[in-house]
């Protein structure tokens, strides 16, 4: 399999009271399409970095991130975010839905950046909605959800656009055992029915357990 | 989903917040609504003036008369149309709150040199025949249910004694500023009398009112009448009437200032009880505003959800604040003596600047956090703890 994802000799320092604080030091990884990548690491490794440089959310220090042939540490602030919405989707720990609109709106967000027909974003939806198996809760808003129905709407926001790759940051991280493991069900047939590529981050070994490959980070080298 | 809807639902989020700031818009929008209202109201005697028209009064003050006499020679002066006169009498009708302008005035010449009191020829006829009659404006008639025929009985007190005058025509007003509630009733009437009761007071007018053929001449007929008097008893000062009206206003000039600085401070006060609520908003969705971005919202995308949020709340106050500025200015004019704003009703400027204040203040607002949002990277939003 072709690596869709090619990180090279990246770097990453951040700077505070004009000390450069270095978090990732020249890291090289190659991810293939169709993986479930797997990062794992204590807090501060630098995990949730490397996973947002990957994603387009930040730039690095130094180095290059190839995702299939463009390299995005070469595009400006508004290619990024067209490439990120065609290319990327998102699943944070914390769900991030917007309290004021229903499962049905939130997942429909990222279709307001598209040139689809009203009628194609409900069939786009609807369909993201049954895959994570939430379509009798359509037009609940977060608060009427539980957390792990709410991080389902947040997986179906993140793949209604249909994404090269879907990237998650601790998706169980504020779950229940229970709903934690629904969740991990869920990016697990989402790779495997859906052939996603899924980058996920994660300090947690049995959420690990999912991935088809597993890397560690400690204090901003890869191990 | 439009943006539209996400915009509205952003901008109802706190409900309480949002109706209480477009409350604050809405009473900002009807406070500069009365002020300007009451603003433009004070200035309508200027706007009714005529460019064709001078205004020749003692040079001293305008409260010393001018002899009679003046008259003819006025007349005689190059470019001179016309020449009429009128005399402040004041007194009191019915009780001294009931104020409305009443002149002494030369009944053949008043309506000619006044053409946008519009009186029926039948009704001009009369009231030129009849010593004692009188017309008054069609808004004091309304407003006294005064009718044809009726005696208005008037207790001098410049001019002292008990009066009493026949209504013998009600005028209308031609254009939207001209006064409707003036009475106006014969010179000589008053003048016969006081020749009998005060002889020393008898041959006095007020000011004479000089129609001109041609206006853009007035500064040299001016010149030329009031060197006419030089050196007499009684020297001249003669302008355009429209400067006399605004002499008139320069006493109160302070006051019309102060208003009009107000009904700007106003606007001032609600754009930052406005910009506090919406950089408060934008401060709590700091999160939603990095996700947006994660998404793939651009800065333009963020630019029309927030100035749009600021928007809907600015123009709902805005048209709520005109909405009830209407009824309220009508209300007023019924409690304010018709005397002492002839003409009291919202200009189409004051609508127009009211509108423009409230888009100013949605889209002046919003420009702090649209600044914020735009700075912010996508990585520090996602670790703001609101």
């Amino acid at each position: 399999m072709p690596a869709i994802i090619q990180v090279k000799n990246i770097s990453k320092s951040y700077t505070r009271d004009s000390f450069a604080i270095p978090v990732l030091n020249d890291i090289t990884l190659d991810i293939e399409e169709g993986e479930f990548f797997c990062l794992m690491g204590p807090s501060g490794s630098g995990k949730t970095t490397l996973l947002n440089l990957i994603a387009g959310i930040d730039k690095p220090t130094n180095g290059n991130i190839f995702i299939k042939d463009t390299d995005i540490t070469l595009l400006n602030e508004s290619s990024l975010a067209k490439w990120r919405a065609s290319n990327i989707g998102f699943v944070f720990q914390f769900y991030n839905l917007i309290p004021v609109l229903t499962a049905y709106e939130n997942v429909e967000l990222p279709l307001m950046l598209t040139h689809l027909s009203k009628a194609e974003k409900k069939q786009h939806v609807e369909a993201a909605l049954n895959v994570v198996g939430l379509s009798d809760r359509m037009f609940h808003y977060p608060k009427q959800l539980s957390g792990g129905q709410e991080q389902r709407v947040a997986i179906a926001r993140a793949i209604v656009t249909d994404p090269l790759i879907l990237v998650a940051d601790e998706p169980t991280g504020d779950l229940d055992k229970n709903s934690a493991a629904e969740i991990l069900i869920l990016l697990d047939r989402l790779n495997k029915e859906f052939k996603k590529t899924i980058l996920m981050v994660t300090h947690d070994p049995h959420a690990a357990e999912k991935a088809s490959k597993i890397r560690h980070l400690d204090k901003g080298d890869l191990i | 989903m439009k943006i539209f809807k996400l915009i509205f639902k952003n901008a109802f989020r706190h409900k309480l917040r949002s109706f209480l700031t477009i409350l604050g818009i809405a009473i900002a929008v009807i406070a500069f609504g009365v002020l300007r209202t009451v603003v433009t109201a004070w200035y309508v005697g200027v706007e009714a003036t005529a460019a064709n028209r001078l205004v020749t009064r003692q040079a001293v003050s305008f409260i010393f008369p001018l002899p009679y006499t003046y008259r003819d020679k006025i007349q005689q002066v190059p470019g001179v149309s016309q020449v009429t006169f009128a005399s402040w009498f004041q007194g009191v009708y019915i009780d001294k709150n009931q104020f409305f302008a009443r002149f002494a005035c030369d009944a053949e010449t008043m309506f000619e040199v006044y053409p946008e009191f519009l009186l029926s020829k039948k009704e001009l006829e009369t009231f030129k025949r009849e010593q004692n009659s009188c017309v008054v404006g069609e808004d004091i008639a309304k407003q006294y249910k005064l009718k044809i025929g009726d005696v208005m009985p008037i207790e001098g007190d410049i001019y002292p004694g008990r009066w009493e005058f026949v209504i013998r025509g009600i005028y209308k007003p031609r254009d939207k500023t001209t006064d409707a509630t003036q009475m106006l009733f014969h010179w000589n009437y008053v003048n016969e009398r006081m020749k009998k009761e005060t002889p020393e007071r008898a041959g006095d007018v007020g000011w004479y009112i000089v129609k001109i053929k041609d206006p853009s001449k007035s500064g040299i007929i001016s010149k030329q009448i009031d060197d006419l008097f030089k050196n007499s008893n009684a020297e001249t000062k003669t302008e355009s009437e429209r400067a006399f009206a605004q002499s008139f206003l320069a006493s109160t000039s302070a006051i019309i200032t102060a208003m009009n600085i107000l009904s700007f401070v106003i606007i001032g006060i609600i754009l930052l009880v406005l910009g506090n609520t919406m950089i408060m908003s934008a401060r709590e969705r700091t999160r939603e505003y990095a996700v947006m971005k994660t998404i793939g919202f651009s800065g333009s995308h963020l630019i029309g959800l927030i100035m749009g949020e600021s928007l809907v709340i600015s123009i709902i106050g805005g048209a709520l604040g005109l909405a009830l500025t209407f009824p309220l200015i009508q209300g007023l004019e019924k409690v304010i003596p018709k005397g002492f704003f002839p003409v009291f009703e919202i200009e189409p400027i004051t609508i127009v600047l009211a509108s423009i204040a409230a888009l100013s203040i949605g889209i002046l607002s919003s420009l702090s956090p649209i600044q914020r949002a735009l700075k912010m990277k996508i990585v520090e939003g996602f670790r703001f703890v609101g």
